[in-house]
């Protein structure tokens, strides 16, 4: 009988194998998403408890705790900055995307990485502190872009990049809101009617444009088409043919219904600096689908969705055989689309002698006592043209805001050479979007920056060039 | 037989003084748990600190001296382990008190482990052989039947959250299956005993081509299977909505004949009867069905039920029934993570109901998984020590008694903690020793009474001969 006994022992040992694997699994390995399982209502009622770690931009806390009063043991989230940096920073109690929400677990402390530190507070008998979480994103560039935008009084984004780390410098939607306002543990009640008014608003002022709308990129995929050219054998001098309009299934003509270069081929950069329509659809089509989606892959198209960490939606470039659909994608039309954080890396991405570094927004995570949990270091995220390309590409642009036929001399910068490029994309309904990419100074980049006006109607010379002037001067004359 | 359990008889040797010291531990623990309580939530000792902690320990220290009197050879880990699991049991309890949550009585649950031990004390003194109740084995079985249809009777029977398993009356309620199971495993030991060649030897073999593929049983053998199946699947399930005793008798059943027979042709025809009738009545017995798909479904937000779902009339939860408790119950243990908010420092009173079947998770959230693998590790150094004393007596009826006891406490442990952790779909079982509720705790007690005695039995060393008296000889009675 005793080898039964045994089989049994050793069965019942496996149960109980079982149930230690389980709740390792449980515990260990889901915990982290069964604690932010959006069934999960503790996350919504513990954390309130908790005093949350700041968020800081510069050296400047642009959201902190507070307890709510004095017999209270909630804290209250403030956001001095009213509406500045709302998209970036989102909100708490979570209810956009935005920092508060993707490096929630280190703000409220509850992050494996904090895990010692808090056992060492419950030991000490100190409160658990969550880490604080310092932005790159720059001040003045940001204040310079909301400035900007309230000034036009439209709907748009900009974006600005260190080209050589990939820091995101910028990132303003407009319109924006007050996080202040629907993140009140006071008031509720009004908290959640001013989120109601907010998710109604048709001008969407809760969407983050500039990583999760995508816009036809218009004009300013030109360089992504030239990027093309030059990469295949072509140089500046190359020349195409320039009429006034050309037949891709309807007409495309030139913005002022006139040939580029008095009826003759144009040289490309040429019809960069004047932002010539036929000759860069005739190069898309001479290129061929592959070569044009190739080139826009390697700036970042058609890569899915990217965290920076807040969610980006992919660009789309899609390969087109079609000869009238790759005319028009090769200036930004057709079903190009592009978020404008893609087209500040495709500027950036020129500035940087090709290579498209990874954007993010969170420079550093530092504990309760200042030690760094988790820093940042560039990666790049491809090499999009060589060097000599890249060179090419800003002469070329500089041209755009300088030469003699400029499309974009709104973005120059007295005293300094500017590379840019203007775009106006037909949208199908309503105005055009305007667009103005550009990099600062062209001889020593320091900042690229893509701004788009929703439904402008005018030029993104007129319109965007001159926000992106302001962010580009905001980060480059401190 | 005698060279093999030889080597496999338990050394004679007391160690009483290393389970007083490991018992000591278990009451610091426990005392350690009611103190972290006090102060992670009202930023004091506990008051009732003397009281629970005199008095449980105290009761621990003098069930330890009655074993060093009555049972002094009874294996040293037994108790200690018991003495851990209850005293934990008794800490969570006081704590989900001061948390506000009814119905946790962990005065009650002191007062009971007193009655326990007090019956735990009594077997270990009145019942020297345990290999005397191998008398009555039919009036086990009857005993058994009574005890687990007594909920069935209109007036004292009642229906908790479903299940018809409790017996009131009128000063305190029961839950007789907790007791039916104990009688159940005397039964089958006994009458497994003594049909053993019978079920193990008689065959009928089954053959494809050359192969030997399986060694039947012959039809007039199967009674007791057939039985024993009808009785867990048309009472327990059908009538009395008891899933989990169902699935803990009829596996404790297989386990008991397999260790008999030695034969895995019973386990595969048990398994094959079982799961086929569970197959069948799917479709018709609706908690069983609301059972499955709560296991399975159990993040559907229609299944969870949601606000969205709420709305909708046509929702599983609307007509049928939610898993809120199961996946609250798993949020947590998620919240517990590795180490645990401390005791005290976690929010039990999300999960409903936490103070009984789900109290495991209350654990899992303040103990952390730490926490909870110790206490598991305890149950299952429980289980394998009762294997060992089985494998250690010589008697077959103790033999089949302490290793279905065990297998009962391990399996038990594993429907209610694989329920509550969703290995297996939700049944209502109690955690041996650790719930709530006097017949789940007397229950506890009485096995390991009646596992202590048989160990003291099988560990004491036979009386010497004494030489020089010549014809004379001492013999064991």
């Amino acid at each position: 009988m005793n080898t039964p006994i045994r089989r049994l022992a050793i069965f019942s040992m496996a149960l109980f194998g079982v149930l230690l694997l389980n709740v390792t699994w449980i515990q260990a390995f889901q915990a982290e998403s069964l604690r932010n399982h959006p069934f999960n209502s503790r996350q919504y009622i513990d954390v309130l408890t908790n005093p949350r770690g700041p968020i800081l931009i510069g050296s400047e806390e642009v959201a902190y705790s507070e307890p709510v009063s004095e017999d209270s043991d909630q804290y209250q989230r403030h956001y001095p900055a009213n509406g500045l940096y709302a998209h970036a920073v989102g909100t708490f109690p979570i209810r956009t995307e935005g920092v508060e929400k993707t490096e929630n677990s280190l703000l409220d402390g509850s992050d494996e990485r904090l895990a010692v530190r808090n056992f060492m507070d419950t030991i000490t008998g100190a409160e658990t502190q969550g880490a604080s979480v310092e932005l790159t994103i720059d001040p003045a560039a940001q204040q310079a872009a909301m400035d900007g935008f309230e000034a036009l009084g439209k709907n748009g984004a900009a974006v600005a990049l260190d080209p050589e780390s990939g820091a995101i410098l910028g990132l303003y939607s407009n319109p924006t809101y007050d996080p202040n306002g629907v993140s009140s543990l006071t008031e509720t009640e009004a908290a959640n009617t001013r989120w109601e008014e907010l998710t109604e608003d048709e001008r969407k002022p809760l969407l983050n444009r500039a990583l999760q709308e995508r816009y036809p990129p218009g004009s300013t995929f030109k360089v992504v088409t030239a990027a093309a050219a030059l990469e295949n054998g072509a140089d500046p001098d190359s020349t195409m043919d320039a009429p006034a309009s050309i037949d891709l299934g309807a007409p495309l003509p030139n913005a002022w219904n006139g040939p580029c270069n008095g009826g003759q081929p144009d040289p490309l950069a040429h019809s960069i600096e004047q932002s010539c329509n036929t000759s860069m659809a005739n190069w898309a089509i001479e290129l061929g689908a592959d070569k044009m989606t190739a080139q826009a892959d390697a700036f970042g198209f058609n890569q899915g969705e990217m965290d920076v960490p807040i969610p980006a939606l992919g660009s789309n470039y899609p390969n087109e055989t079609d000869r009238n659909l790759l005319g028009r994608s090769g200036i930004g039309q057709a079903d190009v689309e592009a978020t404008p954080l893609q087209m500040a890396m495709v500027a950036a991405g020129v500035a940087n002698d090709g290579d498209v570094m990874k954007p993010y927004l969170v420079d550093s995570v530092k504990d309760s006592d200042l030690s760094t949990i988790e820093g940042h270091t560039p990666e790049k995220l491809s090499t999009a043209v060589s060097g000599r390309t890249a060179d090419d590409l800003t002469d070329m642009m500089v041209l755009v805001t300088e030469g003699e036929d400029a499309s974009g001399s709104q973005g120059a910068i007295p005293g300094m050479q500017v590379a840019g490029k203007t775009g106006t994309a037909e949208t199908g309904s309503g105005p055009t979007h305007n667009w103005f990419i550009s990099f600062a100074p062209a001889d020593d980049p320091q900042v690229a920056v893509a701004v788009v006006v929703e439904h402008g109607g005018q030029s993104g010379g007129v319109l965007a060039a001159p926000i992106a002037k302001g962010i580009m001067e905001a980060v480059i004359n401190e | 037989m005698s060279a093999a359990s030889n080597s496999l008889a338990l050394p004679p040797v007391k160690r009483r003084n290393a389970e007083l010291a490991m018992t000591l531990l278990a009451i610091g623990l426990t005392l350690y748990a009611l103190i972290e309580t006090g102060l992670t939530r009202n930023g004091e000792m506990p008051p009732q600190l003397f009281l629970y902690g005199g008095l449980f320990g105290g009761l621990a220290l003098l069930a330890h001296v009655f074993i060093r009197f009555f049972a002094p050879w009874s294996d040293p880990l037994l108790l200690p382990i018991a003495t851990l699991l209850n005293g934990l049991g008794i800490a969570m309890l006081w704590r989900l008190e001061q948390g506000e949550i009814e119905g946790a009585g962990p005065m009650n649950q002191l007062i009971l482990t007193a009655a326990s031990m007090a019956v735990f004390a009594g077997i270990i003194f009145f019942l020297k052989e345990p290999r005397t109740l191998q008398r009555y084995p039919y009036l086990m079985a009857l005993a058994a039947v009574v005890l687990l249809l007594l909920p069935l009777l209109p007036g004292i029977g009642m229906t908790v959250n479903g299940a018809r398993q409790w017996v009131n009356l009128g000063f305190t309620s029961l839950q007789p299956s907790e007791f039916a199971k104990i009688a159940l495993v005397i039964f089958l030991s006994g009458y497994m005993v003594s049909k053993r060649d019978v079920l193990s030897l008689a065959s009928k073999q089954v053959k494809v081509g050359r192969f030997k593929i399986l060694d039947l049983p012959r039809m007039r053998d199967m009674a007791p299977m057939a039985v024993m199946w009808g009785f867990c699947i048309i009472v327990l399930v059908i009538l009395m909505n008891d899933l989990g005793t169902s699935l803990m008798l009829f596996g404790t059943f297989l386990a008991m004949i397999y260790v008999a027979t030695h034969r895995s042709s019973w386990i595969v025809i048990g398994l094959a009867a079982f799961f086929g009738a569970c197959a069948l009545l799917y479709p018709f017995v609706h908690h069983f069905r609301v059972r499955m798909v709560t296991w399975l479904n159990a993040f559907d937000p229609e299944v969870y039920c949601t606000d969205a779902a709420l709305a909708n009339p046509d929702a599983f939860c609307n007509t049928a029934g939610n898993s809120q408790q199961l996946v609250r119950g798993l949020f947590a243990m998620a919240e517990g993570g590795m180490t645990g908010t401390g005791l005290g420092g976690g929010k039990p009173g999300f999960v409903f109901e936490v103070q009984n079947d789900f109290i495991f998770t209350a654990f899992g959230e303040e103990l952390g998984l730490t926490g909870v693998m110790v206490m598991l590790l305890a149950l299952t150094l429980l289980v394998e020590r009762g294997m060992r004393i089985a494998l250690a007596s010589k008697e077959l009826f103790i033999k089949m008694f302490a290793s279905g006891i065990s297998f009962l406490i391990g399996f038990q442990t594993f429907v209610v903690i694989g329920g509550v952790t969703r290995v297996i779909p939700m049944t209502g079982a109690t955690i041996p020793f650790v719930a709530k509720g006097g017949s789940a705790l007397l229950s506890s007690w009485v096995m390991l009474a009646l596992l202590m005695r048989m160990s003291n039995n099988a560990r004491k060393p036979a009386p010497q001969a004494i030489q020089d008296e010549g014809a004379t000889q001492v013999i064991q009675r």
